[in-house]
């Protein structure tokens, strides 16, 4: 098999892998803004509880999740496993990057000063205005290099979904790599990949560049 | 104690009665009662730790006071202690400014927004309010800094910004919680002549402050605060001049080395 086949068939599976990584986000970015806030409910119960299962998603691997999500209906209540692996993969990666987004958010609402919330009670703002308008920009901009990085992680944690055989960039490697016992798909990928978080840096920092017009 | 007799006709627009706060067992408010006249000047000053700015934060509801009584224009805000419904703070928050010792600024807001956001969300007439917001900002000396970000202005600038931001949604009285003691000591001036030139024009003011000099031009009458509780209050030449409590006399003392 030449370079070049090796290299194409694997595109074929860069869309299912840009889709893991696009819905990942769409899901997880907002999702992780409400664990953030029922973390930091007033709530004891609400809060412990949200926090538990946040340290469930960090303590343990994501392969890990990914499987019990993927296999865990079929074993515990003999559910068919589901034909698209798309729909546990995205479940799996969306609640275990929630779980990172939200101490992200949490950190980055309780470094803002409390001085700018009593400045907003005192001007009339109600609640929902003082989060919006003032504090929710000024957290974006502080959480920003910490989302990257994250960012960038998904990039490559995509490729942990051979574990359910989704057919991905990187599992379709991995067969090429298993049927031709060659390194060489595995040096594809990892320029894929590297290409691939080339484009998130550079769209991260033109994103935290127009951000910078204040301090 | 010595009380104000000038102002005794008009009814106060602000009044407080036996304000009582403690956190844990450190009592820092104890039984004070004061009256705020309109187009009064009143200082606060004392020693840090006297309560001064507890003062201040319980009567703009940032703290909650244990007991005793707030009224704002004869209403009850805080009736021995307890608080009005939330709906009707919010129609009490509208009655006051608070200009903050750290200014506050929203930093992500640009000059103007930060002064006219607020009188907008209110539901006010937006070309009004960016008109009477463009006037402050041009009183308070900041022409042209409409669209500057509070980090591109100096401290005395922010501070400016900050009293016209509470200016613009008309107050009926302004707080000030020691303006200029985060000010380089060469920027409290601009600061101190805006608020001396608001006193001119009759707008009224609690201030608390460690500038005495100010303190004694401005006032129609100032309040020695010392472990909670007033211990001297009356006319600036008395209280500062001529001070009749030994404690009084010895933070001045104090204070003029």
């Amino acid at each position: 098999m030449t370079l070049m086949t090796i290299i194409l068939k694997m595109s074929e599976g860069l869309g299912r892998t840009c889709a893991i990584f696009a819905l990942t986000l769409l899901f997880s970015l907002p999702l992780g803004m409400i664990v953030a806030l029922l973390r930091m409910s007033k709530n004891r119960i609400v809060s412990s509880v949200t926090r538990f299962f946040i340290t469930v998603l960090r303590g343990t691997p994501l392969m890990l999740q990914l499987l019990a999500v993927t296999y865990g209906p079929y074993y515990l209540f003999g559910m068919g496993v589901s034909r698209n692996k798309l729909i546990p993969v995205v479940i799996a990666f969306a609640v275990n990057y929630a779980a990172y987004f939200a101490e992200i958010y949490r950190g980055g609402i309780e470094s803002i000063p409390v001085g700018q919330y009593e400045a907003a009670t005192v001007l009339g703002y109600t609640r929902v205005q003082t989060f919006m308008r003032v504090i929710l920009p000024q957290v974006v901009k502080r959480i920003m290099p910490s989302v990257t990085n994250e960012i960038v992680t998904l990039v490559k944690d995509t490729s942990i979904a051979f574990t359910v055989s989704y057919q991905e960039m990187f599992t379709i490697g991995k067969q090429i790599a298993n049927s031709q016992t060659s390194f060489v798909p595995f040096v594809v990928a990892g320029v894929f990949y590297y290409v691939l978080n080339f484009v998130v840096d550079r769209v991260m920092g033109r994103v935290e560049k127009r951000l910078d017009y204040y301090q | 104690m010595d009380t104000n007799k000038t102002q005794a006709n008009s009814r106060a627009i602000l009044e407080i009665r036996a304000l009582q706060k403690s956190f844990g067992t450190n009592d820092v408010l104890r039984d004070i009662s004061m009256d705020v006249e309109p187009g009064n000047v009143i200082s606060i000053i004392g020693p840090s730790g006297s309560g001064k700015s507890t003062l201040l934060r319980c009567v703009t509801f940032l703290e909650t006071a244990d007991d005793g009584d707030i009224l704002y224009d004869g209403q009850y805000a805080v009736r021995g202690g307890v608080y009005a419904s939330k709906a009707e703070l919010n129609a009490f928050r509208r009655r006051f400014g608070l200009v903050f010792q750290n200014f506050n600024l929203f930093p992500h807001y640009s000059v103007m927004r930060n002064v006219s956001e607020p009188a907008i969300l209110h539901g006010e007439n937006r070309d009004q309010v960016m008109e009477r917001s463009m006037s402050l900002l041009r009183k308070m000396g900041l022409e042209g800094k409409e669209n500057a970000y509070p980090c591109q202005l100096s401290g005395g600038q922010q501070q400016r910004v900050a009293i016209a931001r509470a200016l613009a949604l008309r107050p009926e009285i302004l707080f000030f919680d020691e303006p200029t003691s985060a000010l380089d000591p060469e920027l409290t001036g601009e600061v101190l002549k805006v608020i001396r030139q608001l006193a001119e024009e009759k707008m009224t003011m609690v201030v608390v402050t460690h500038e005495m000099p100010f303190a004694r031009a401005v006032s129609n009458r100032v309040i020695f605060m010392d472990g909670g509780v007033i211990v001297e209050q009356g006319d600036p030449e008395i209280v500062l001049g001529a001070p009749q409590q030994e404690r009084t006399r010895q933070f001045l003392r104090n204070y003029q080395r």
